[in-house]
This record gives C-alpha cells, sequence and structure tokens, in this order.
C-alpha cells in the first residue's frame, strides 16, 4: 500500500511516501497509526499525538475509525491551513 | 473551476475570462487572501506552501461541485497558489458568478470558509526567529461548520 505523508508528519517521519506491506490483521486507519508508531523513533514521534493527524484514503478525507479496505493510497498530515 | 498553481494570477484577466461572452451574469464576487508580513508577534518574511497534489485538485472540485449545489451560480473559479510566497503576495483567488448578488456573496464566502478547513495545504512561515508549521485555527473551524447549521436548520 501507497503511504503519504505531508508537513510536519513528514518531517518527522523523515519519509515523505513509501510502499509498505501492511499486516492482515490491521483494518483501520487507527490501527494503522498505531502499527507506523512501532516502526522506529522518527515514527513513533511523527504519531505520538496521533488524535490531531489527519488522514485521507486515496485522496479524500476520512476519519479515524474509517476502514482501509481496498485503499490504493493513505495519506496523513496535519490539520490544513491553506487559503 | 479550479487551479492549483505556483505562478501569480491576474485578478482582471481572471474575471475577464469567466464573464467573456456571457451575458447572463448579473453579479461577480471576487475574494482574494494575500500573504501578511506578520503572525501574531512575530515577523514573517517568508512563507512556503505544501500540498497534496491530487488530492488538492479532487478537493477543490469536490468543495466548488458543493457551492454549486446550494446556490445558483453561473460560473465559479478557484484558484490556489503553492510554493514559496513573500509578504503582499497573492495565495488564493475565488471568483463567484450569478444572476443577483446574494448566490455570488454567500457562495464566495462558503469556498473560503470550506477550502480553509478541506483543501490539503500546508503553511510554513519563516522569519527573524526561524520556521514553523501555521497551526490551524480553531475560527476557521467553526466558520466552516456555521454552514453545516444553515443546512441542518433547511433541512
Amino acid at each position: 500500500m501507497r503511504l503519504l505523508y505531508f508537513a510536519w508528519v513528514k518531517e518527522k517521519t523523515g519519509v515523505a511516501a513509501e510502499d509498505v506491506d501492511i499486516p492482515a490483521h490491521i483494518t483501520t486507519v487507527a490501527e494503522l497509526m498505531a502499527w507506523l508508531k512501532t516502526r522506529g523513533p522518527e515514527f513513533d514521534h511523527a504519531f505520538a499525538r496521533s488524535e490531531v493527524i489527519r488522514a485521507a484514503i486515496d485522496q479524500a478525507h476520512v476519519r479515524h475509525d474509517a476502514a482501509i479496505g481496498a485503499a490504493r493510497e493513505i495519506a496523513f498530515f496535519p490539520p490544513v491551513t491553506g487559503g | 473551476m479550479i487551479r492549483v498553481q505556483q505562478e501569480d494570477f491576474d485578478i482582471g484577466a481572471e474575471i475577464a475570462g469567466l464573464k467573456a461572452g456571457r451575458g447572463d451574469i448579473g453579479a461577480i464576487v471576487a475574494f482574494v487572501g494575500t500573504m501578511r508580513d506578520r503572525s501574531g508577534d512575530h515577523a514573517v518574511d517568508e512563507m512556503t506552501l505544501e500540498h497534496y497534489p491530487g488530492m488538492t485538485e479532487a478537493e477543490l472540485q469536490r468543495i466548488e461541485s458543493e457551492a454549486r449545489s446550494r446556490w445558483p451560480l453561473q460560473a465559479s473559479l478557484i484558484v490556489h497558489r503553492y510554493g514559496t510566497l513573500r509578504p503582499s503576495d497573492n495565495i488564493v483567488l475565488v471568483l463567484t458568478a450569478s444572476e443577483h448578488r446574494e448566490a455570488a456573496f454567500r457562495a464566495a464566502e462558503f469556498l473560503m470558509d470550506y477550502l480553509k478547513t478541506r483543501a490539503p495545504f500546508w503553511k510554513r512561515e519563516s522569519g527573524p526567529h526561524g520556521a514553523r508549521w501555521v497551526e490551524a485555527d480553531a475560527r476557521d473551524r467553526a466558520a466552516s461548520t456555521r454552514w453545516d447549521k444553515i443546512k441542518d436548520a433547511a433541512e
């Protein structure tokens, strides 16, 4: 699965985009974030305040309880500040 | 129509393009967001806007479609810049055109409120005090949700 990170989430993980094999038992965005935290100190730091991080599945906003399903692309980012 | 671009935009040219050959438009509202040289107590020299290519366009289109389903608009345009900007530079342009002014005024405000809380852009400011990611403003969230209330009240 393609994972993307933006703004300070990207800065903290040190990764902009990556292809990752996600364990089969991970079914929601919240579970995915909890799993990502276990991938090393950078990810632990980036997802420490996971409640403030927003997610998008296939380029549409989703809540943390959203099912990952057959997603091709999941993105994690801070609340947006455009305009 | 929506556009995401690095380069500046010409407001006059965009308005002319929007109404060219159109006799059905009676009102055009333009909103331009520009860069400030201060953020709270800090001076800001430069701002970099990051975005999520692909989702940005998709989200702006969804926001525009939502506005056009709520108000009778003859035309609309959202142009949002990314990249490095300096104080007084243009950031965003919203144009709405309708037969009478009320729809254009309300739709322009709605587009900006929704864009602020949904379009995937992130601002990073830098100045004499260093660089920092701009934090989302609770007032923007409140401004966006008031449209939900209006919709709920109407239902």
